[in-house]
């Protein structure tokens, strides 16, 4: 077959300019090489910041006070949620699992002689289980507790690193804001996010803390935990109608509450990762762009040195496709070569990003058909013209070539 | 076989109109050994490249084998050259990487011609260089290039063979050898057309065309001397 000897033959001319050859394919090999480890590393960050994320639950919807808005001035109330909103939602809406009223505040932790600030959370039994806290040692505090406004509390495993170094903090007694704590237990950890650490907490009985250490009424935040994720909207509708009828809001009045899914943060925040990966991605692909422009360049030195050939050719009886042919062939062979070495290197180098960054990568297979493919159409596009121009080469001017 | 009828070429040079062939009549048969012959020029290369089908005519008549070229488009040509047309050129044109069946072959290949490689072993037999068939170019004598450029020539049975100063890059002893070569191949019916300014290689053809200022100044059989 023709097609076979026109590959043979550009092989040949690849191979009898090896370092021409190696040289052109490095631009692509840098290219699919970065595309490649670009995305992957971006794919492991993702994936890793959405598990952590995903480690709070994502069939919760969160309740939080908002801002009562008249004639578009804010009025600035934040203190609309009441530990009895939380308790009729629990009591009144169907489909749901759990619901976790809260205050919280950054206060200071005093235990023997050692000090820490954290976060002191005050929050009722069925807090555990729908922010996804296991429990390492103890126990969490029960309905009577919360009920009676005992003065315990459960630890998080960075606050026992802190301030307990190594002794069994069970049965001891920490002093928070100057009052007496009994710890019952501690948490498991969690993992930390960049901004926040759900580890350095320690979590009091909402009533405890709004009566005792606090001095407040309302409360900051209300988790609930649905049954099934697909049920997530409609118990938010059902939660939306409840606290408007509690609050007393009129028809064409705005909610004096935010209420909002997990799952659409969880989503937001994909889709910001996946936007970063596209970045990466992209400024990789201007890098392949750049190895396309070298083939060309090269396929154009290449067309003028061998115009002499082209002119043999065609008195011999080639035609403008067979001509077109042989060099297109010899483009695509150079960003074939390029990208099969370009997929192996870029492998290579997400795991050692892996290895001594100790980040996460994914190399996709998406990721690969992608660089390799976008590396052969790179090397028709940048290939067609310098093959076109030998194509249409006058013979009688190309043998007459020096 | 071939048939020519007031071919002209005009080259447009900017403004100025250049004639490089002012109209020329002559036809030439199956089994012919033809030399062109004239000073540079004179027209003769521009009518090689015309008889090459290489280029077509500003207006006249070529056909060959009954078919007429002029009017033809660029793939056509491409076809005619493969099928009916054998090039010899002075500095023997060959592929400098690929081997000498190699180069034999590439018509056939071109032609998509089957057992391709088969065919260009005995076309290099036919000019005796069947024991170089796998030798590059650079590996060749001037002379054994020139065989092979002949063997490419001959080797998709072609209705006319184009020699272009065949042995202008030679010594006159493989010089003699290569014209001997022609002479066997046109004892042999192949039709030769010799283009030349060496007047001993001329006088070696059967008929001499003398070709002057884009015109046919004298078409004359000649009496060949036994070589």
């Amino acid at each position: 077959m023709l097609i076979w000897v026109l590959f043979k033959m550009a092989l040949r001319s690849l191979v009898t300019h090896k370092l021409r050859t190696f040289l052109t394919a490095l631009g692509i090999i840098i290219g699919v090489a970065s595309v490649i480890s670009m995305i992957s590393i971006g794919e492991g960050a993702r994936l890793q910041t959405l598990n952590t994320i995903s480690k709070f639950g994502t069939n919760i919807i969160s309740i939080k006070p908002g801002q009562q808005k008249s004639r578009h001035v804010t009025t600035g109330k934040v203190d609309t949620l009441t530990l009895d909103d939380a308790n009729f939602i629990e009591n009144n809406t169907p489909l749901i699992t759990g619901v976790a009223a809260q205050v919280y505040r950054s206060s200071q932790l005093k235990f023997e002689n050692k000090n820490t600030n954290t976060t002191v959370r005050g929050t009722g039994p069925s807090y555990a289980r729908v922010a996804n806290f296991t429990l390492d040692r103890g126990r969490y505090f029960n309905d009577e507790e919360v009920r009676s406004a005992q003065r315990v509390c459960v630890v998080g495993s960075t606050v026992l690193k802190n301030i307990f170094e190594g002794i069994n903090p069970l049965g001891k007694t920490i002093k928070v804001d100057g009052k007496n704590f009994l710890v019952i237990g501690v948490t498991a950890s969690k993992g930390a996010l960049s901004w926040f650490d759900p580890d350095d907490q320690i979590f009091i009985p909402v009533t405890t803390a709004q009566k005792r250490v606090f001095g407040m009424k309302h409360i900051q935040s209300i988790d609930v935990q649905a049954a099934k994720i697909e049920d997530l909207e409609i118990i938010k509708e059902d939660i939306s109608r409840f606290l408007r009828q509690r609050h007393n809001i009129l028809e064409g009045q705005e909610d004096d509450f935010y209420v909002q899914n997990s799952s659409e943060f969880l989503n937001s925040w994909g889709n910001a990762a996946k936007t970063f990966t596209y970045l990466l991605g992209g400024i990789a692909g201007i890098s392949l762009m750049v190895g396309g422009i070298g083939i060309m360049n090269i396929m154009l030195v290449s067309v003028t040195e061998r115009t002499r050939e082209i002119g043999i050719r065609k008195a011999i009886g080639a035609k403008k496709k067979e001509i077109l042919q042989q060099f297109l062939i010899e483009s695509v062979l150079i960003s074939f070569l390029g990208g099969g070495i370009g997929i192996l290197l870029g492998i290579a180098i997400s795991r050692i990003v892996s290895n001594i960054g100790g980040w996460e990568t994914i190399v996709s297979t998406q990721s690969i058909i992608l660089a390799f493919g976008f590396s052969v159409m790179i090397g028709v596009f940048f290939g067609f013209y310098p093959a076109n121009k030998a194509a249409n080469l006058n013979p009688i001017d190309a043998l007459r070539y020096e | 076989m071939i048939e020519v009828e007031r071919l002209a070429k005009i080259y447009q040079i900017g403004e100025q109109k250049v004639t490089a062939l002012a109209g020329v009549d002559f036809s030439i048969d199956k089994g012919e050994f033809v030399a062109i012959m004239g000073p540079s020029g004179s027209g003769k290369s521009t009518l090689m490249n015309l008889l090459g089908c290489l280029d077509l005519p500003s207006s006249g008549v070529y056909r060959l084998e009954n078919l007429d070229i002029q009017g033809l488009k660029a793939d056509q040509l491409a076809e005619v050259r493969n099928r009916r047309i054998g090039f010899v050129f002075q500095n023997f044109n060959l592929l400098p990487r690929a081997t000498a069946q190699e180069n034999t072959e590439l018509p056939l290949l071109y032609g998509r011609v089957p057992n391709a490689s088969q065919i260009a072993l005995e076309a290099l037999e036919r000019v005796g260089l069947s024991h170089r068939a796998k030798h590059k170019p650079t590996e060749l004598s001037g002379g054994e290039r020139q065989r092979v450029a002949i063997a490419r020539a001959l080797v998709n049975r072609p209705a006319i063979i184009l020699a272009d100063e065949p042995t202008g890059n030679l010594d006159s002893i493989t010089g003699a050898e290569i014209m001997k070569l022609f002479h066997d191949l046109n004892r042999e019916s192949v039709t030769l057309i010799l283009v030349t300014h060496e007047p001993e290689i001329a006088q070696q053809a059967k008929r001499i065309i003398q070709m002057r200022d884009g015109k046919i100044v004298s078409d004359e059989i000649n009496v060949v001397m036994p070589c």
